[in-house]
């Protein structure tokens, strides 16, 4: 045991057996931090769900597109205002909703999927995601579609939904059987699916309703907290040109019609009774809730994305302000962690530019 | 033990909590990465956190450069001195700049560094995606390297306790040693 003690630099007096046991106590010690971290890093359980994972799933469905997001790759920034009218304050102390507080708004239009350079089509889900820019450097973050319910209630189902729903490149449509066991598994999806069917598809991004999908809480100045879903609701617009079928019709014509005149639109907040689902974004809310127009966003302008425009923000709907809180629905802390993983992945990576370009959107302007 | 040969209370005190804290930073950091359901909780406990630490580390340092620590064994092999040194640079230098680099890279993916309620820290980089994800990147890397200077440093600080039983540990404990150690050793 002497070169064991000259090693560890023990006293002679120590038996070689109670240096032994000591040497153990502390490789032990060494073990159980190590494996702690790696619990908590998911090594240990290497069939967990991670953002990574659907992120990985994304780029299989869609393959490479790198510098563009891997959801909504296609789109187009936004710029305005938003108005708040006062009624929302007893809902929500959040300063956004303070009686003629106009917070400067930017934000991006876009088009769901993951390919960057696929041609706009009407049945395809539509998104707004905006950005306020509020006093004190808060912000408050949101992407919201042009469908009332979202397809699926846990990221699990959304994960299956993204292959179930992949495109067949023979027929360009999703494989059929694959789907109907999708369904078969999410009765849920089934039913939101149908929802999402019979909506109403306008013209295009100025006549659409887009809504918040997840359900958040609204707190108030003296505490109180109520579930709550918004949407935003077009003003009606003069009459909204047939889109004509070209690869970025609808981008163009928005573009056209923000650079003839600002687009407004109510945000309609939806109050939630205390029973009414907060965790399961399929699920459409009783028609007569009550709902509060809390003020007016008005858009102004469209620009291409480039460095350090929409392109570059992550819309991650957990960027709240103080009166705003996320509700138990699961979807909302998972879009948080894909949307971080998604914009970590294209932040590094080389851009190349969008679809909707500069030109194409001059050639569209009247 | 004479004073002098323990770090000084605000040391002491400093040392403890911020061991506490960088383990449950290192652990959160590692757990939100990968986690769907708990990513949103951990990122607003890791943000604070981080901002704390950096405090604390502050402190520390200015608590350090005022109070000089007590003097390493005489007997202790030249290698190990300098190891000792060169690992405690190390770590003092990552718990700064561990929540800097949180800091700047959020600035540069102008995401707002939320600390608690209506309380928002300023941007303190200029937006540009690219500086964002090599930051990202540094982030994780250092992690990694904090957490592995961390198991070297429990495993000295181990073997002075238990094997070496030198006083070194003893100048750290958070507790009065009953007897000067360092009056057994031959």
């Amino acid at each position: 045991m002497t070169l064991l003690h000259h090693l560890t630099g023990a006293s002679p007096g120590m038996t070689g057996r109670a240096l032994l046991l000591r040497l153990s106590a502390i490789g032990s010690v060494l073990a159980g931090t190590a494996g702690t971290f790696a619990y908590a890093g998911g090594w240990l359980s290497p069939g967990l769900l991670t953002p990574a994972r659907i992120i990985d799933r994304f780029e299989q469905v869609n393959g490479p597109h790198p510098g563009f997001r891997r959801n909504h790759a296609k789109g187009m920034c936004i710029a305005g205002r938003f108005t708040a009218n006062g009624a929302g304050v007893r809902l929500s102390k959040a300063s956004v909703f303070a009686a003629g507080r106009v917070s400067p708004v930017e934000g991006r239009v876009a088009l769901a999927g993951g390919q960057p350079y696929a041609a706009d089509a009407a049945a395809t889900v539509r998104s707004l995601a905006l950005r306020f820019r509020l006093p004190g450097g808060e912000e408050w973050r949101t992407g919201m579609n042009n469908i009332p319910v979202f397809p699926v209630r846990t990221p699990e189902a959304f994960y299956a939904q993204l292959l179930a729903a992949r495109l067949d490149p023979a027929t360009g449509k999703p494989d059929p059987e694959r789907l109907k066991a999708f369904f078969a598994d999410h009765p849920e999806s089934a039913k939101a699916a149908a929802l999402i069917k019979a909506r109403t598809v306008t013209a295009g991004f100025a006549d659409s309703t887009y809504w918040s999908l997840n359900a958040f809480r609204f707190v108030a100045a003296d505490g109180g907290a109520r579930p709550v879903r918004w949407a935003l609701v077009p003003d009606p617009a003069p009459g909204a040109d047939a889109a004509p079928a070209d690869t970025n019709a609808l981008f163009d014509a928005f573009a056209a019609q923000l650079a003839q005149g600002p687009r407004h639109w109510h945000l309609i907040v939806t109050l939630g009774r205390a029973d009414d689902p907060t965790a399961d974004a399929t699920l459409p809310w009783p028609a007569d809730r009550e709902t509060v127009d809390v003020g007016t966003l008005t858009l102004t302008g469209a620009t291409p994305e480039a460095a350090s425009t929409c392109r570059d923000i992550n819309f991650d709907p957990l960027v709240l302000p103080d009166g705003i809180v996320p509700s138990d629905d699961p979807l909302l802390s998972a879009r948080s962690a894909a949307y971080a993983r998604s914009f970590t992945r294209r932040a590094g990576e080389t851009k190349t530019p969008s679809a909707v370009t500069a030109a194409t959107l001059q050639g569209a302007a009247p | 033990m004479t004073d002098a040969s323990r770090f000084n209370r605000p040391a002491r005190l400093l040392h403890w909590t911020m061991a506490a804290l960088i383990l449950a930073m290192l652990l959160i950091g590692v757990a939100m990465v990968t986690s769907l359901a708990d990513y949103h909780a951990l990122v607003a406990l890791h943000r604070p956190l981080g901002i704390l630490i950096l405090l604390l580390a502050g402190l520390r340092l200015v608590n350090r450069w005022r109070h000089a620590p007590p003097p390493l064994p005489a007997d202790l092999p030249g290698w190990q001195k300098r190891a000792a040194h060169g690992s405690h640079i190390l770590l003092y230098g990552l718990m700064l700049a561990m929540p800097l680099i949180g800091w700047a890279m959020l600035s540069a993916a102008r995401d707002p560094v939320v600390l608690a309620g209506p309380v928002v820290l300023p941007p303190i980089l200029p937006q540009d995606a690219m500086v964002y994800a090599a930051l990202r990147r540094l982030h994780t890397v250092l992690a990694y390297g904090l957490f592995a200077v961390i198991l070297a440093h429990l495993a000295a600080a181990l073997l002075h306790a238990l094997i070496r039983r030198d006083g070194v540990f003893a100048s750290m404990a958070p507790w009065r040693s009953k007897q000067p150690e360092t009056t057994a050793r031959p």
